[in-house]
């Protein structure tokens, strides 16, 4: 009777170790199921693309052939957007957490803007296109120009610069605040030369990788209106523009199967973009950031 | 004599340039909280200016379209007249469905192996590839969707349209995998040791400690991400507008060809829509129903987290 019962106990403690590891490489399937169809992913876009990626694909304006087409007033253009959309950006959200940090009471009124930042973080990126076409297109009566673009995307990445800087911000002990308010430095001068240069690093990968997001919005820019096709690079604020997403979705859409090598092509490029700019982040990261 | 004058006089003129310069500071040291303040009212202003213009451009709409005939009807096609968002809700829905019926179990299994089968060792190199994921623009998951993922499902399923939903909402799924999959690991890691071992000295199997301690303890934050992960669905874009068509239908079928609330946005905004045409503020009111239903979804998200957060 007793060498039975503890049979079955050794049996079921068995079938639960067994349940246990079965699960375990269940969990790790699921888990590289994601990391698998990355590589797909990554491996489709480079066959697929690597034949049309070349110099002239890469120095020459849109055509009408699929051989012919550059992607340079797509690279030129999101260049150009992210140089106005980056100090925007990083001015108004850095300026935005510092207040939150440094300065704000901790009041109802501070707490409604910290929630507002972060329910604006989750607003759809199509929401914010319909924003800038309101504002900056029409009621600004910029139209469909580079300017009407950067704000719109520096409004669209804002959010992610305010969290961003926060936390660095808030990483910064207050010994050091302590410190130099005792030296007789005052509250500015105490963060312009103590609190900000400590937080920078965290500020600067942050901010890359909230402009890195901005870099492959599609949504906003196409509702704000950058062009599709453009045989120039902007020259002023007021230029029509266009954006590698832009084109890249432009050529994913047409019917000719050809066309999808472009896009291909054009996404090489977009990803090796991306790419360095998060190794950049991770780098300074590394780097820069210590802990106190 | 004159040189003491001199002095005299230079003395003066440094209290005179400390005190300048006190003043310089003090204005600074005023000024300077106000600019900041200016900056974080921006953000409030941004979410006023969304709301101003989404409410404003649709009471334009409702004055050329009836509020019953939105809502109520199943029928959208703004270029023949007719404006039932309906289909494009259940477009919305559809695609949210798919994409969470994927992303749920891989991004939870995810969470469950980081968290607490992985090694450190295997952690740090498997976590940040996945957030790599997340990293991918939209366009390049939509050309994925349609070159790659649309013709093996057409090898499977024969007579799988071109532009469907199963597709565009399996590949939805799969972007917003690592963000309930790194939000959830997060609630989980949040879990103290004290705990585990608790279960793992009464003779607990690992699994039995994860699913009996570790997800009871990290719940509301498991089921936030998964709230975030609905809105994100909901929201996106460039997925559904390149891989599930443009056929507004009042469909659950996932094979089938659909349109959803963001892929009409698009649609009307590089149409010929002409400014104050009653299609240019149906994008306003498709995009208020948008922004409703995300808005919901972000504060259910947020009131769960403050809501049930355990702490130790």
């Amino acid at each position: 009777m007793a060498s039975k019962e503890t049979a079955s106990t050794a049996k079921r403690i068995k079938g639960r170790v067994t349940l246990n590891k079965g699960l375990k490489y269940l969990f790790l399937v699921a888990t590289l199921v994601g990391l698998v169809f990355l590589a797909l992913l990554i491996y489709r876009v480079l066959t697929q693309g690597i034949g049309y990626l070349n110099f002239d694909f890469l120095t020459s304006f849109p055509a009408p052939f699929p051989e012919e087409a550059g992607f340079l007033a797509g690279i030129m253009g999101s260049v150009f957007l992210m140089l106005l959309t980056a100090p925007i950006a990083v001015i108004l959200g850095v300026s935005t957490a510092l207040y939150l940090e440094e300065y704000a009471a901790k009041n109802r009124f501070t707490r409604f803007i910290q929630v507002n930042v972060q329910n604006l973080a989750g607003v759809p990126s199509i929401v914010f296109g319909l924003l800038g076409l309101t504002f900056f297109v029409y009621l600004f009566g910029m139209g469909y120009t580079l300017i009407a673009g950067a704000l719109t995307m520096s409004l669209l990445i804002l959010p992610v610069i305010v969290v961003a800087s926060q936390e660095a911000i808030r990483a910064v002990p207050n010994d050091l605040r302590e410190a130099s308010t005792g030296m007789g430095a005052s509250k500015w001068q105490t963060i312009w030369t103590i609190v900000l240069p400590a937080s920078v690093p965290g500020i600067l990968t942050g901010s890359i990788l909230a402009l890195s997001r901005a870099i492959g919005e599609t949504a906003p820019l196409i509702v704000v209106g950058a062009a599709t096709t453009i045989y120039s690079i902007p020259d002023s604020l007021f230029a029509n523009y266009t954006a590698m997403p832009i084109q890249i979705y432009s050529w994913i859409i047409r019917p000719q199967p050809e066309w999808q090598f472009v896009a291909g092509a054009g996404i090489i490029v977009l990803l090796v973009i991306l790419l360095a700019m998060n190794a950049i982040a991770v780098w300074i990261r590394n780097k820069f950031q210590h802990r106190y | 004599m004159e040189s003491t004058t001199n002095q005299a006089k230079s003395v003066q003129l440094m209290i005179q340039q400390n005190k300048q310069k006190r003043n310089v500071r003090k204005t600074t040291e005023s000024l300077i909280p106000t600019f900041l303040l200016i900056s974080a009212v921006i953000s409030v202003l941004t979410t006023v200016g969304i709301f101003f213009t989404l409410l404003r451009e649709s009471i334009v709409f409702f004055s050329e379209v009836s509020f019953a005939e939105f809502f109520l009807s199943a029928h959208w096609s703004p270029w023949t007249g007719s404006f039932g968002v309906l289909s494009l809700i259940a477009g919305t829905l559809l695609i949210t469905l798919i994409a969470i019926a994927v992303a749920l179990p891989l991004g939870f299994a995810s969470a469950v192996y980081l968290s607490e089968y992985a090694t450190p060792r295997t952690r740090k190199v498997i976590k940040p590839v996945l957030e790599v994921l997340a990293g991918i623009p939209t366009v390049v998951y939509g050309f994925f969707a349609l070159t790659f993922v649309t013709p093996i499902l057409q090898s499977l399923i024969p007579g799988l349209l071109v532009f469907n939903a199963l597709s565009a909402g399996i590949v939805v799924g799969i972007m917003i995998v690592p963000m309930i999959a790194s939000l959830s690991e997060d609630a989980m890691n949040a879990v103290p040791n004290s705990l585990r071992e608790g279960a793992l000295a009464m003779g607990a199997t690992k699994l039995e400690t994860t699913f009996k301690v570790v997800v009871p303890a990290a719940l509301s934050g498991i089921v936030a991400s998964v709230v975030l992960g609905i809105s994100r669905a909901i929201g996106e874009t460039m997925i559904v507008t390149i891989a599930a068509g443009a056929s507004p239908n009042l469909t659950f079928n996932p094979l089938e060809s659909i349109q959803t609330l963001t892929s009409f946005i698009v649609q009307g905004a590089t149409g010929d829509t002409s400014f104050g045409s009653t299609i240019y503020y149906s994008i306003y009111a498709v995009g208020m129903t948008l922004f409703v239903f995300t808005f919901a979804m972000n504060l259910l998200s947020q009131y769960i987290v403050r809501k049930f957060k355990e702490d130790y």
